[in-house]
């Protein structure tokens, strides 16, 4: 249902539509149920001349009973959505599968940028990748994102991949993700960040392994490098996102 | 008031302590706030349907006018509209007509409640005059962005939204108490308390309800103020600070404050439902009850707002059960209203219409509700357009349709004369048909990925797809409609303070106090204070001539149709 309006392009993403899927179906019985009697008691009392009103109180057994017996058919409804949501919930969110890889997500006012290890596949070296406004990402690959705000709090949000999660200055969250579509997915900041917040956009690339390594070649020459490992200073202005930061400044 | 010569205008007006002036001021305040708060959806949903053009009436929108745009419509919608008009001025102008007593508890703490109000909304106002403009960080207002000018570029707007919205908290705090005090200390003789309206009961526990949920937001807001002008480090993580305090003070507010505004909606309902559909309220003590639940429960559900904000992932799941448990008793709830309509005998009159669309629209804001209280979805759904379009259907039918039920049921006792019933048919419905085709492509953009408080998806290639763009000017197009509409009802409004039909005493055959005076009821409201014999939804009692017994007819009276007139 959810991919008819947007391409779900990680593992979890379907987990995510057959949740929204259950509720759909759920409520949605509910809804025209409860519609339906309200219409139907709308025209069937409507004012006739000679037909008095009833006097009923609502507070006998035999009445009250058109209450309860719903009242329990809701519980029991709400039982079934909580108990897959809680586990959808504790599979994204709460437990997070071992990573093959870990990248550092970066917002600030009003750019994503990112950190992910170089050749020697170990994050926070000298040879380490910093891009700001992309993210290439391998596929079918479990990714660890550790994501920071330099300054106000953001929101990290692939909708693509269902997955979304606030930055904060102050604390590194951990999460994770395992793209399963090659293709160019956005990135989103969701949380009102200032005035710039909808200039905060990003894109990330799933690549195949070896389009992945042939750019990460392309990208991790020792002069490279060398200008990586200079202290972070402030990304370039998102108008050129896209633009790797160490080519950028030379 | 003064027992020597007649008032002057201003003394009448101003200083004037009678709960239906006041009354009177607060829906007139609360409605030219809706206005405005009316333009702003306007001119936003402009620049959302028809991206970067000029918008008659405003110019161009840039991210900056936007956001402000958007933060303003929001604080105004619930703190300068929603509040004052169904909590003060329906609970001003009907809990001492409906208990049966001549004013308010503290008819000069409620004068210094709307002065204080009147104050905020000015202050709000004025920061559109202020260097920077308004505030534009959400009505959220999470800092470090709010408590910092250079983060978010308005510092003297940040600081005005903040010590405006502290105020309308004092105005309420001050009008909650009278609410409290008048409907447990004055009641008629003979009121018990399973005879006070409905209405009553739902405006005292929401302001129970506000009460004990503000004080956090208050020291919240005052900490926020400190670290905007005096560079403190309440929330600033690099001093030791926490933003997520922020967010935990105000959503431990924000979400009671949802239920504040719901339940004189719902009260206001079940007595248009009573009166149109000549039913007493199927289980008012179950309704009475429900009301309770919710109000408790109300109080664990918060956190549901920051399941993806960055809080320890295991608190989500309490909070995801406790959401969905508070859908249980205002399931029951509307279960409830719509048993009522059992057995009755149906009149379609305009409040009964708009009590009717409430029952309709609201249980669609509250079903789409689940999507977002199941923590699962919630991570791809937060902060989307479905999130606006859920929170829309709960607040427009609270604040818009409720209302007009509202309006249109007491607008006879208020002014003396009734409303055209063509005018409020043709308003109706297109309010109804257009709320519907504006908030329905809205969840579906959302569903779709639409991040909100966006001023251009320009910059978003999923977003920016011709389809979702359609749907945006859709809605953009069904609000300009609906806009429309309400200068019907304005003119509806107006016209019939002088050429409406008299109204007489009881025009809706209504069984409360209210109903007992002259409309519009004098100063001192009751000629004779009533006693009150029987709970208020007696209608189709068995023996009587009539169809209803007014509270205030002892038991032997069976003949009462000379004394309703």
């Amino acid at each position: 249902m959810l991919e008819r309006y947007l391409t779900a392009a990680s593992t979890y993403a379907h987990w995510v539509d057959y949740q929204f899927i259950l509720i759909a179906v759920l409520v949605g019985f509910w809804l025209i149920v409860a519609e339906a009697v309200m219409f139907w008691l709308i025209f069937k009392f409507r004012a006739k001349d000679g037909r008095p009103t009833q006097y009923i109180t609502g507070e006998e057994k035999q009445q009250t009973r058109w209450i309860t017996i719903p009242h329990f058919l809701v519980i029991v409804c709400d039982l079934v959505i909580i108990v897959p949501a809680i586990l959808l919930w504790y599979n994204i969110k709460q437990v997070l599968p071992p990573a093959d890889e870990t990248v550092r997500v970066i917002a600030q006012q009003w750019a994503w940028s990112f950190q992910q290890a170089g050749p020697d596949g170990v994050l926070d070296t000298a040879d380490d990748i910093r891009t700001v406004g992309e993210l290439h990402v391998k596929v079918n690959t479990t990714y660890h994102f550790e994501l920071r705000s330099r300054d106000v709090v953001h929101s990290f949000s692939i909708p693509a991949f269902r997955l979304k999660q606030d930055a904060l200055p102050g604390r590194a969250i951990t999460g994770w993700f395992r793209a399963n579509r090659v293709g160019t997915y956005d990135i989103q900041c969701t949380q009102m960040c200032g005035v710039g917040h909808a200039m905060m956009a990003g894109r990330i690339i799933v690549e195949t392994p070896q389009d992945h390594a042939a750019w990460l070649q392309r990208n991790a020459s020792p002069a490279m490098a060398a200008s990586a490992a200079v202290p972070e200073a402030a990304p370039e202005p998102p108008a050129s996102h896209g633009a790797i930061v160490a080519e950028a400044r030379p | 008031m003064s027992e020597h010569a007649a008032p002057g205008i201003f003394e009448r007006y101003f200083f004037s302590t009678d709960h239906k002036i006041i009354a009177m001021q607060y829906l007139f305040t609360g409605m030219g706030m809706a206005m405005i708060g009316g333009f702003f959806a306007y001119v936003f949903r402009m620049q959302l349907g028809f991206p970067n053009q000029n918008v008659p009436g405003y110019g161009i929108v840039t991210a900056g006018k936007y956001n402000a745009l958007v933060t303003m419509h929001g604080s105004i919608m619930i703190f300068w509209v929603a509040m004052p008009v169904l909590i003060a001025a329906f609970g001003n102008f009907l809990i001492p007509l409906m208990v049966g007593c001549d004013d308010m508890a503290f008819p000069r703490i409620n004068r210094l409640s709307y002065q204080i109000f009147l104050l905020s909304a000015l202050v709000l106002l004025s920061s559109f005059l202020v260097k920077g403009g308004p505030f534009g960080g959400a009505w959220t207002a999470y800092p470090p962005l709010s408590a910092s000018g250079a983060y978010n570029l308005t510092p003297v707007g940040a600081t005005l939204w903040l010590v405006a919205v502290a105020l309308e908290f004092v105005a309420f705090l001050l009008g909650g108490i009278n609410f409290i005090v008048t409907t447990m200390n004055s009641r008629a003789p003979g009121m018990k308390m399973y005879d006070i309206p409905l209405v009553v009961w739902m405006i005292v526990l929401a302001s129970v309800i506000f009460m004990a949920s503000v004080g956090p937001l208050i020291a919240g807001a005052i900490m926020l103020l400190f670290d905007q002008t005096m560079s403190t480090g309440f929330y600033d993580p690099t001093r030791g600070g926490d933003p997520l305090l922020w967010q935990h003070l105000f959503w431990f507010f924000g979400h009671p404050e949802v239920y504040v505004v719901l339940l004189p909606a719902m009260g206001i309902v079940a007595e248009v439902i009573a009166v149109f559909a000549r039913k007493k309220v199927f289980g008012y003590k179950t309704v009475l009850y429900t009301t309770w639940a919710v109000g408790f429960l109300s109080f664990v559900v918060w956190a549901h707002h920051q399941f993806v904000a960055g809080i320890d992932p295991r608190m989500a799941n309490i909070f995801s059960v406790t959401t969905l448990l508070i859908s249980v008793p205002i399931t029951e709830m509307v279960f409830l209203y719509i048993a009522t309509l059992y057995g009755g005998s149906i009149r379609l009159d305009t409040p009964m219409l708009w009590a009717l669309a409430f029952i309709g629209e609201f249980m669609i804001g509250g079903v789409t509700g689940i999507f977002l209280g199941s923590s699962g979805t919630d991570i791809y759904l937060h902060d989307t357009y479905f999130v606006i379009a859920h929170f829309h259907y709960t607040f427009v039918p609270i604040a818009i349709i409720a209302t007009f039920a509202g309006l249109t049921f007491w607008y006879p006792k208020m002014f003396g004369h009734m409303l055209n019933e063509t005018l409020g048919k043709i308003h109706f419905w297109g309010t109804i048909v257009t709320f519907n085709v504006i908030f329905i492509p809205l969840f579906i953009t959302g569903t779709a990925g639409d991040q909100r408080r966006v001023y251009s998806y320009a910059q978003f290639a999923e977003q920016a797809r011709p389809a979702l763009q359609h749907l945006r000017t859709t809605s953009t197009i069904a609000l300009l409609f609906m806009l429309a509409f309400q200068f019907i009802f304005l003119f509806n409004f107006i016209w019939s303070f002088r050429h409406g039909k008299t109204a007489g005493a009881n025009p809706w055959r209504s069984a409360t106090l209210e109903w007992t005076v002259p409309s519009p009821p004098p100063h001192g409201n009751f000629a004779q204070l009533p006693t009150v014999y029987r709970g208020p939804y007696e209608y189709g009692l068995p023996g009587y001539a009539d169809d209803f017994v007014p509270q205030n007819v002892p038991d032997l009276a069976i003949s009462i149709a000379g004394e309703t007139d």
